[in-house]
């Protein structure tokens, strides 16, 4: 969401400008939710087995994906003018809550994920994840993997971010929000229990 | 529940939703005050044209109860959910949130699936309003993009401060109330926002054990009634400003902030000043070179004088019939300003392109105090009440009005007792209203209508989250 937001800032104050300000805590926040994950599973990888890795991230998965398919539940900002580090932590927590940095454990644990349609911004990873993936038996390459997925993961959002809010604000307008808006909530809550799913098949 | 796409009747700015469909029902709070067994209701009428039952009653959902006093009712979702810092667009436009004035009492109203024969979803009953928000005798109703706000006049003890509280869009649960430090503020009456400055409004009327008993002549007298705005950081949930009006200015009712959310200037009207009866409308602005707000008198509409006894016992004295300016409304186009004169009997129409300098370009009578103007429909028979509630169209092509204001108010402007009716008018595209002819809702005896929702929305249900 954070490409709408950065149009809105553009919008309200008729300089586009405004745009590429609100990137940059986008981009910072989001790796920090992907690193944060991926930081997280490697200290439990240390003392836990990969058995129970798995299931781990599998409950976690799955059970984010249906809160988000029962809820509309979302972490907001709550102002139009927040600073630039509000605006980061709420990219942090967006990603967080959204699962983009969960998302990334079943590759980490050398599971191969087919990613969702839509979801371009993560489709970067897939590649990532299987050359890594092969070769992780346990959790042996994760320091390498800790500092390439985040980089790679944000420069797909950044990318995708930078590449909606330009479209829409130069081109398109905000009245494509009103048919092309899609709820990938409910999209992307499925495809975190597709997810959840596969991380169990060994 | 979720939907695939947002709700058609979203839009991001208000010039889309000047594009929207006409309106083909209006949903309107009638209020009871329990004689004959009757209860407080909301009827549904026919606006659409075509139809064979245009301009006439074609549905009512009577309420359990009577006498809650519904006042300004509202969406649980609207345009604000298109916003991009709190985006809900997913949510449908179904219910409808009715605070009861009286009773501190919320009914939601569900208007599905059949917009004609709306059902009963929840309440909340007042004890449960008092408890979890420590404010009583709710009045309006705003949806905001991260859930529902509403104001209350008082605490359950009938005093003040009045404040603002919220409820949660989707399950409507009681959240509690919403300031964090509100500063001199004491009184409240209405509120609204400019989202796009990250800031709220609030006016003031008086709190409840003020205005229950109805006007209390030596309260106003003192000037003890509100005569000041409250500016509000709405994301820090903390006060920033009061704009006194000055004592002599009474009742500081309606807010109409600049639909667009780049622009940072609205309308209030105030009901009395002590000094003339006149009333008048206020614009307030935020100042480009200080950052801060200020407000400056662009209308005044005098009293008219009046052969005491034709008048109510409390304005006997005065010989005059003061205008009682108690609701505008703003066309989503910023551009047309309508007065509610509920003492005289007039509707006007003010163009405020120019917000220092609006110009009088419409204007009709009906009821009032004195006049008691008919309708063109039933040219001979004369009406009370006169035009209070005034709502537009999105389009700004129409704009339908009531006649009651507040019970208690109603009982000592008009002591012979209110007969309600709601009236149409069409707007001409330079400027200029005129009544459709065809179209009085008469309703019957003991109900009286209060707030008008348009289908889909109107010039002062939605708010919206990007200029074009």
């Amino acid at each position: 969401m954070g490409w709408l937001f950065a149009v809105a800032r553009g919008l309200q104050e008729r300089d586009r400008r405004a745009i590429w300000r609100a990137l940059g805590p986008l981009a910072v926040g989001h790796a920090c939710a992907i690193a944060a994950a991926i930081v997280f599973v490697a200290t439990v990888g240390r003392v836990a087995p990969l058995g129970f890795m798995r299931w781990m991230v599998a409950a976690i998965l799955v059970l984010v994906g249906i809160d988000g398919l029962r809820r509309h539940r979302h972490v907001q900002l709550k102002g139009m003018r927040v600073s630039a580090r509000e605006l980061a932590t709420w990219s942090f927590l967006m990603a967080s809550a959204h699962g983009a940095g969960v998302m990334v454990l079943p590759f980490i644990l050398g599971v191969a994920v087919p990613m969702p349609a839509g979801m371009s911004e993560h489709h970067a990873m897939s590649s990532v994840a299987r050359s890594s993936g092969a070769a992780t038996a346990g959790l042996v390459n994760v320091d390498a993997v800790a500092i390439v997925a985040p980089a790679v993961h944000t420069l797909g959002y950044l990318v995708a971010t930078v590449v909606l809010a330009l479209v829409v604000y130069e081109r398109l307008g905000v009245r494509v929000l009103r048919r092309a808006w899609i709820n990938f909530d409910l999209i992307w809550g499925v495809a975190m229990v597709g997810a959840g799913i596969f991380a169990l098949v060994p | 529940m979720a939907r695939l796409l947002p709700d058609p009747t979203f839009y991001p700015s208000p010039r889309m939703a000047i594009e929207a469909p006409t309106e083909t029902l209006a949903y309107v709070a009638l209020l009871s005050s329990g004689e004959n067994g009757m209860k407080d209701a909301l009827g549904v009428v026919d606006t659409n044209p075509d139809s064979a039952d245009y301009g006439t009653l074609v549905g009512r959902l009577d309420l359990p109860t009577a006498g809650n006093e519904l006042h300004h009712f509202g969406w649980n979702a609207c345009s604000s959910h298109l916003c991009a810092y709190a985006p809900n667009p997913h949510m449908e436009r179904r219910y409808l949130v009715l605070p009861g004035t009286h009773s501190s009492r919320i009914h939601v109203i569900d208007t599905h699936p059949d917009p004609r024969s709306p059902r009963l979803a929840k309440v909340i009953e007042g004890e449960e309003v008092m408890a979890k928000t420590g404010y009583a005798a709710p009045h309006t109703v705003h949806c905001g993009p991260d859930g529902i706000y509403l104001n209350a006049l008082g605490g359950p003890d009938g005093d003040g401060p009045g404040g603002i509280f919220m409820l949660d869009h989707e399950t409507f649960e009681v959240r509690g109330a919403w300031e964090r430090d509100r500063g001199p503020q004491h009184l409240a009456y209405d509120f609204w926002w400019h989202l796009g400055h990250e800031v709220m409004i609030t006016s003031e009327w008086g709190t409840p054990n003020m205005v229950r008993g109805g006007v209390n002549p030596e309260l106003l007298l003192a000037g003890k009634y509100g005569s000041a705005l409250h500016v509000w950081d709405l994301r820090r949930r903390t006060h920033l400003q009061k704009l006194e009006l000055g004592a002599e200015q009474q009742m500081v009712l309606e807010l109409r902030p600049a639909h667009d959310p780049r622009r940072s200037y609205g309308f209030v009207g105030v009901v009395l000043s002590l000094k003339d009866l006149s009333s008048s409308i206020w614009t307030w602005y935020r100042d480009e070179q200080t950052g801060t707000w200020a407000t400056r008198k662009v209308i005044e509409i005098p009293a008219e004088p009046a052969d005491p006894s034709v008048l109510p016992p409390l304005l006997k004295g005065f010989g005059a019939v003061p205008p009682l300016v108690t609701d505008i409304n703003l066309s989503l186009d910023d551009r047309f300003l309508y007065v509610s004169c509920w003492g005289t009997g007039e509707l006007r129409q003010y163009d405020v392109s120019d917000p220092f300098e609006p110009r009088l370009v419409g204007s009709v009578h009906i009821g009032g105090i004195v006049r008691r103007t008919s309708h063109p429909k039933d040219a001979d028979r004369p009406l009370n009440g006169a035009p209070q509630m005034v709502e537009i169209s999105r389009d700004g092509q129409r704009v339908y009005i009531t006649n009651s204001l507040y019970s208690p108010w109603d009982a000592q402007f008009y002591p012979d007792g209110i007969r309600g009716w709601m009236a149409k008018l069409d707007v001409k595209p330079g400027g200029g209203i005129a009544f459709d002819k065809e179209f009085l809702v008469e309703f019957e005896d003991g109900l009286v209508p209060h707030q008008v929702r348009l289908e889909g929305g109107d010039a002062s249900s939605d708010s919206f989250c990007y200029s074009e």
